[in-house]
């Protein structure tokens, strides 16, 4: 139990720490380096709880694509220099009052949640879910997810779903005169179509055409 | 106290039992790989340290401890530091859930499979690091490169796993390996090992999809700036991750640690080293590769990987299931 504990502080302490190093940092790339180590301390507590699904999809998804797509974008777009050029052209006034405002929603949403939770424990209906301590919580997971909740499962994919085209449509754009490759034309391609023999006459030459 | 102090050293016992020669193992494999790299191209490759050349790697090793450690001056200094040492230890971490028999294992997890995926997918951060710390642009270019190379290929190999996991009921790699006692899954489930090998060459960043370090546009890609210790930490990194690759490649098809036939000369040897046997088969698959194939380009490596790969991985999934579905074979526990 003491074992427990003192890891159980460690990984609290250093996701609180990377936390807020997160937004104290200067360096646009380190914040998203201790972003990811947030996740990692995050994912890792998630195992102590012996939530070990939910630690293991934590690492795949958010650490594992998540994140990297993030470093890559940070670091493509040199956030640091925009951030500062903003910061001097524009007055302070205008940007700290939206933050706020974000910040205060998010905060009454936590309080709302666990508030909700503290205190009127059976709103939710927990009763559904029947705790053996054969199954593993991977299988607890699958079989409500796919009986009572299927859904809102079905829901929240359809919303990544739109949220993914919208990207696509967002950056897509039609360029003309692109080349592409196509292996079908390659494959299929015989020899009378690429070689012709021609007898040209004198000082005349022979038409190529592209 | 005491009791948490045995506890400690039989753990630390078990990880060197295994850690040990897996570092052994990574440094012949190197000499493995470049005897049959040159076998293929009919050289002779390293032969003059040792009987048939087997102590180049160590004489490589050596090379490499003596070099002096250059750190660029421009460069972000603990991120350059942290990369090699981020790639080398999360290939080394990824070993405690493999299966070696029955008995032997580290960390018999209930969701080792995810382990693995997990540890494999944040292998990518020690050469996004590495790339990005150089403060450089050949070894930028490549780790971005390497970046998009790898997240794209991890989708394929996560499919490849479910297809598996239909099969298994379990994402235990123990209860994987059980689930093939009487038909390994490179039979029924043929095409997704052959993707799995091609997105396996992709994800450990070998060739043919060798892009992140291509030599003739990126000098060595984000390797350029490093040298002496810390370049051979992430050389050695990279040869356990294609260790494990092998590994995992073995558990999820080749039946990991049973015997091809359970008849009499085959039952008796152990089945830590038909585990060995199936690794190393798979790695001069690897190493064969490497040999005959040439390099690809990056769009078409990108168009492999999201339009032939995942809609054909993803075809297979539906297939597998409505199989199992109709002849009632679901795995339910």
């Amino acid at each position: 139990m003491i074992a427990h504990s003192i890891f159980f502080y460690i990984f609290s302490f250093i996701a609180i720490f990377s936390a807020i190093m997160v937004t104290v940092s200067k360096n646009t790339v380190h914040s998203v380096f201790f972003l990811i180590l947030d996740f990692i301390s995050i994912s890792c507590l998630f195992i102590m709880i012996g939530a070990e699904f939910l630690g293991m999809i934590m690492l795949i998804v958010y650490v594992g694509a998540v994140a990297i797509l993030f470093l890559f974008v940070v670091m493509m777009l040199n956030v640091a220099q925009q951030k500062s050029e903003w910061f001097i052209s524009r007055d302070k006034s205008t940007h700290i009052p939206v933050g706020l405002l974000v910040s205060i929603i998010i905060f009454f949403e936590l309080i709302i949640v666990i508030g909700g939770w503290k205190y009127k424990p059976n709103l939710v209906n927990s009763s559904l879910i029947e705790i053996n301590s054969n199954t593993t919580n991977t299988q607890l997971l699958g079989n409500i997810i796919y009986t009572d909740y299927v859904h809102l499962f079905q829901l929240s994919g359809m919303i990544l779903l739109v949220a993914m085209v919208g990207a696509i449509v967002l950056t897509f754009r039609k360029r003309s005169g692109v080349r592409k490759q196509s292996y079908f034309k390659q494959i299929s391609r015989e020899k009378k179509d690429g070689v012709e023999l021609t007898n040209p006459e004198t000082n005349k030459g022979v038409k190529i055409d592209a | 106290m005491i009791e948490y102090l045995i506890i400690l050293l039989s753990e630390i016992y078990k990880i060197s039992i295994l850690l040990i020669p897996v570092l052994t193992a990574v440094a012949m494999i190197v000499w493995l790989d470049r005897r049959v790299w040159a076998f293929v191209q009919k050289r002779r490759g390293p032969n003059v340290v040792g009987p048939f050349g087997l102590f180049q790697s160590l004489a490589d090793a050596l090379k490499y401890v003596f070099k002096e450690i250059i750190i660029p001056a421009s460069s972000n200094k603990i991120i350059f530091i942290l990369a090699p040492i981020v790639t080398m230890t999360l290939a080394l971490i990824a070993w405690a859930v493999i299966p070696f028999s029955e008995t032997f294992v580290i960390a018999d997890i209930n969701v080792g499979i995810l382990y693995l995926f997990a540890v494999s997918s944040l292998g990518v951060y020690g050469i996004i690091m590495g790339g990005w710390a150089s403060n450089s642009k050949y070894p930028f270019l490549g780790s971005i490169r390497s970046a998009a190379q790898m997240v794209s290929y991890e989708v394929s190999i996560g499919i490849i796993i479910i297809n598996v996991l239909l099969c298994v009921g379990s994402l235990n790699l123990s209860d994987i390996v059980k689930a093939q006692q009487n038909l390994w899954f490179v039979i029924p489930l043929f095409p997704m090992f052959v993707i799995f090998f091609i997105s396996a060459l992709a994800e450990t960043n070998r060739p043919p999809f060798d892009l992140p370090e291509a030599e003739a546009e990126l000098v060595a890609g984000y390797q350029t700036e490093y040298s002496g210790m810390m370049y051979a930490m992430f050389w050695l990194g990279e040869y356990a991750n294609i260790l494990l690759m092998c590994a995992m490649g073995s558990i999820l098809f080749l039946g990991g640690w049973l015997s091809p036939i359970d008849l009499f000369p085959f039952n008796i040897i152990p089945g830590a080293l038909w585990m060995i046997f199936k690794i190393l088969f798979l790695f001069i698959l690897f190493a064969l590769v490497k040999a005959i194939v040439p390099r690809y380009r990056y769009d078409q490596l990108m168009k492999l990987g999201w339009k032939i790969f995942l809609p054909f991985s993803l075809t297979w999934v539906v297939l597998t299931a409505g199989y199992l579905l109709y002849f009632d074979l679901l795995p339910v526990n």
